[in-house]
């Protein structure tokens, strides 16, 4: 079953808390049902909803494709939202520019980028201002 | 070692949501508002203690593999969040008791 290439594609909505980790709850159970580790399951569950959040919170939405090998999981978090300026400050643990009805959700501790760099083997930041941003992410499947 | 319904039993929880797993060992109490460090630091098996209490608090129970959510301090999930706790079958109990209390009482519970 893992010898094939399985390839995912979400719309992450904008301003939706009541949708957003649907995608990687989504993308969790299918990696369930194909019987993968689950420490490496969370890794992804984990780094995915950040970024998936943060395209919610900072951005206006967007898309996600993730790719799924033997050897690796792949994610691919695009959106056309504000962009980060400085992407080495942004991921700094506890830089958050969250606005105050955000964070009394519960967000804006600044730990959403560290998070995704920490359960993730590569993490790649593509981001223009005005433009949008892209995240690619990689988990590999054998544990380092 | 203990199991989510043992832990329920023993320490006098109210139950606000069941969900699929009580037969799951909880590893350790784990206490945290903010989403994004729990997230992070969240042992797989806790009882994540907590007063933050909506859909998010869900999603990140359920992404970073929590036993259950203990809503301290007399919070309740809102509407959205129990649709949501009953959907994904997550395990949600509350206590009037403070987070350091509630913590402690779980650790206590699984160290006996
Ligand atoms: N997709 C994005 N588009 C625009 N800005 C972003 C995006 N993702 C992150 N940022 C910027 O990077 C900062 C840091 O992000 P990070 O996820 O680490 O923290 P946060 O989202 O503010 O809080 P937390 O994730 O801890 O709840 C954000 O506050 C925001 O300014
Ligand atoms: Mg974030």
């Amino acid at each position: 079953m893992m010898n094939d290439k399985i390839k995912l594609c979400y719309d992450v909505p904008a301003d939706d808390f009541t949708r957003a980790g649907e995608a990687s709850s989504n993308v969790k159970s299918k990696l369930k049902m194909m019987g993968v580790n689950p420490e490496i399951i969370r890794k992804v569950a984990i780094a995915m909803y950040e970024g998936e959040i943060n395209m919610v919170i900072h951005a206006f939405g967007g898309t996600i494709d993730v790719v799924i090998t033997p050897d690796e999981i792949e994610m691919v978090l695009k959106d056309d939202g504000p962009g980060i300026e400085n992407i080495e400050l942004a991921m700094q643990a506890g830089y958050s520019t969250a606005p105050d009805n955000i964070r009394s959700l519960g967000f804006g501790a600044g730990m959403g980028l560290p998070n995704m760099k920490k359960y993730t083997d590569e993490l790649n930041i593509d981001s223009t201002v005005g433009v949008g941003t892209t995240v690619t992410m990689k988990v590999k499947m054998n544990e380092r | 070692m203990m199991k989510v319904n043992e832990l329920i039993n023993q320490c006098g929880f109210e139950v606000m949501n069941e969900g699929n797993h009580t037969d799951r060992e909880v590893t350790i109490p784990f206490c945290c508002d903010l989403l994004s460090i729990a997230m992070g630091r969240m042992p797989a098996g806790a009882a994540w203690v907590t007063v933050m209490a909506n859909i998010n608090t869900l999603a990140v129970a359920t992404l970073a593999d929590a036993a259950c959510i203990i809503l301290a301090e007399g919070s309740r999930l809102d509407d959205a969040a129990y649709q949501k706790a009953k959907e994904q079958g997550v395990t949600v109990l509350l206590t009037e008791n403070p987070i350091f209390e509630t913590a402690l009482m779980v650790y206590q519970k699984l160290h006996a």
